[in-house]
């Protein structure tokens, strides 16, 4: 067993997912004052002369090389894998059985501050969901599609380490709809097409937080002090879906709605990876949460608008097309 | 222009954009929407749309309205009829054009709506949200006003046989009352009953379409007269003893709604002409 952390050497980062926009806008805030790891499933990626940077799959035992080599204080788990990667199989081992073993490294070689991304998809899009959900509203989504089992399943593994390893100081995000530039999710690629589709006779209202605002957050915690536990992260601010498309000059292509089934069935049909058949009923009833708690315990607001977020949609359609 | 700045033009007069700058209003978005998707816009198209039938075609009477607080929290407890939800429409256009002072109308809705392609989100827009504890203390906290049919589907899916005998109450909002500190206001509606009567229930039907009932009815609203009577508010200590406590205080309001509906019928003029 390693020995237990000192606290006089300069706590160094694991931060996963290093490929993606937010695990790279996160690391350029923290590498000025924590000495910083890097791990992706996907590659090694290069970021910084300083910085060691690792290809790792979590359901391989050279994760636990990472943890041998450098004295980890603090974990930001992003690597989660998004709903738009692989089938549910996959999703399932990476995001689950690979958390699981990243948590048991974390409570062997005494890491005390664990950050891990969620999402709020895990609360469901079910037509009685009363708007600004808290976080201790229960978690409906693997009620209402298979294909979400995992990411309720993270959750739920998240929270048996937050209360059973309480030395881990865990705490669990769930952003609401991240966007913004370099964003490779579902959103982010919904919002770059020129034309996306619209369930007839549904316009939710819908939440965004800026990719770059929630790096800020994410590095705030590991300023402020430690307080364990789960928060929902977004602004206060609101917009229907149509409204969101006109915003970011995206065509309306009306969707059947009607009966449920078919509009399931189409999409499966069209695989397309910005509208999964999974998460058609996101485009139908609102997902809207409460980001109270995060805000009142770190004293943190977004700083950047819905219309900067829109903005840089609008944007990117004035490119020419490749 | 859009469809909706098409229709404001068209359809909201200067009268009506007054009244709606004296409504309070509660935090919105950078778009205008708040978290139940209501908007300011689209209130004002609903309004000025449904108070030409409000004015003209059922000839709404109103009694009381100064028993609405001007502001603060307060949860507006009426009797429900009428297979639509037409006495909410009356009642949510009687407090946001009230000359004491204009309110913008919460109603809570059945459950079903948001499943409701069209039907779910425009109710939304106007500032309706499905009758969920959770969306009604969040808006009595924002010192909203909340309207409530205590008797849901009992009594709004009533034969018309059973027309003015008030149904179950739940005691939901009882307790949300109590649990806020928020004022009752009862209102007895007179007239809706009469608006759509219903002979008979096509449960069958029902079940297959998903809808809590199937009335057999005329096709569209008929242009009876309704009377909304307003009574006193009624305050409730926030000390739930027990649930026959909160019975006890659910009899009280029902009893003087089944006052202000007596009080209706007399002061009714005729049931349509």
């Amino acid at each position: 067993m390693p020995a237990k952390k000192t606290g006089k050497k300069k706590s160094t980062v694991l931060v996963t997912g290093a490929a993606g926009v937010l695990a790279q806008q996160t690391i350029a805030r923290l590498s000025l004052k924590h000495p910083i790891v890097a791990v992706d499933f996907r590659r090694a990626v290069e970021i910084g002369p300083n910085i060691p940077s690792y290809k790792v799959d979590f359901l391989k035992r050279g994760l636990e090389d990472v943890f041998r080599q450098h004295d980890i204080s603090t974990v930001i788990h992003i690597g989660r894998i998004g709903t738009d990667i692989g089938g549910k199989f996959f999703r399932y081992n990476a995001n689950v059985i690979g958390t699981q073993k990243l948590y048991d490294l974390c409570v062997k070689y005494h890491v005390n501050h664990v950050v891990v991304m969620s999402s709020y998809f895990v609360y469901g899009a079910s037509p009685y969901n009363p708007a600004l959900l808290d976080e201790d509203t229960p978690l409906k989504a693997s009620d209402l599609t298979l294909n979400l089992i995992d990411t309720v399943e993270l959750e739920n593994l998240s929270q048996i380490y937050l209360y059973k390893h309480p030395q881990l100081n865990m705490q669990i995000l769930r952003p609401t709809n991240i966007a913004g530039p370099g964003v490779r999710n579902n959103i982010g690629r919904l919002l770059s097409l020129r034309w996306a589709p619209v369930l007839m006779g549904f316009n939710p209202v819908m939440q965004f937080i800026h990719v770059l605002d929630l790096a800020d957050a994410i590095s705030l915690l590991l300023e402020k002090p430690k307080k364990a536990g789960i928060y929902n992260l977004a602004p206060n601010d609101w917009v229907p879906y149509k409204t969101v498309l006109s915003e970011c000059n995206i065509h309306a292509v009306p969707f059947p709605s009607v009966p449920p089934g078919l509009t399931v069935s189409i999409s499966r049909l069209l695989k397309w990876k910005a509208f999964p058949s999974y998460l058609v009923n996101y485009f139908k009833y609102p997902v809207i949460i409460d980001g109270g708690k995060f805000e009142r315990t770190f004293g943190f607001k977004p700083a950047r608008s819905l219309e900067e977020i829109f903005t840089h949609y609008r944007e990117l359609k004035k490119e020419p097309w490749i | 222009m859009g469809v909706k700045t098409l229709l404001k033009k068209a359809l909201v007069s200067r009268e009506m954009e007054e009244i709606f700058d004296r409504v309070p209003k509660e935090a919105v978005g950078s778009y205008g929407y708040d978290p139940w998707g209501a908007s300011l816009e689209g209130s004002k198209i609903g309004l000025a749309i449904f108070k030409r039938f409000y004015d003209h075609y059922f000839r709404v009477q109103t009694f009381g309205l100064e028993n609405i607080p001007k502001n603060g929290r307060v949860l507006v407890i009426a009797n429900h009829s009428g297979q639509l939800p037409l006495d909410g429409v009356m009642i949510s256009i009687a407090v946001a054009t009230n000359p004491n002072g204009p309110r913008a109308p919460r109603a809570m809705i059945e459950r079903f709506f948001p499943t409701v392609p069209f039907v779910g989100n425009y109710l939304n827009e106007v500032g309706s949200v499905i009758g969920d504890p959770i969306n009604c203390v969040r808006m009595l906290e924002r010192d909203e006003c909340v309207i409530v049919f205590p008797e849901g589907v009992r009594g709004s899916g009533k034969l018309y046989n059973k027309r003015y005998q008030l149904q179950r109450f739940g005691h939901g909002f009882m307790h949300l009352a109590m649990q806020t500190g928020s004022p009752i206001v009862p209102v007895g509606v007179v007239g809706c009953e009469e608006t759509m009567p219903s002979l008979a229930n096509i449960k069958p039907l029902a079940k297959i379409l998903g809808l809590p009932y199937v009335p057999v009815t005329v096709p569209f609203p008929l242009p009876a007269r309704v009377v909304l009577s307003f009574g006193e508010p009624l305050s409730f200590p926030r000390e739930v003893i027990s649930e026959e406590h909160v019975a006890l205080n659910v009899e009280k309001v029902k009893e003087k709604i089944r006052d202000l509906i007596q009080k209706g019928l007399e002061q009714r003029k005729g049931r349509f002409f």
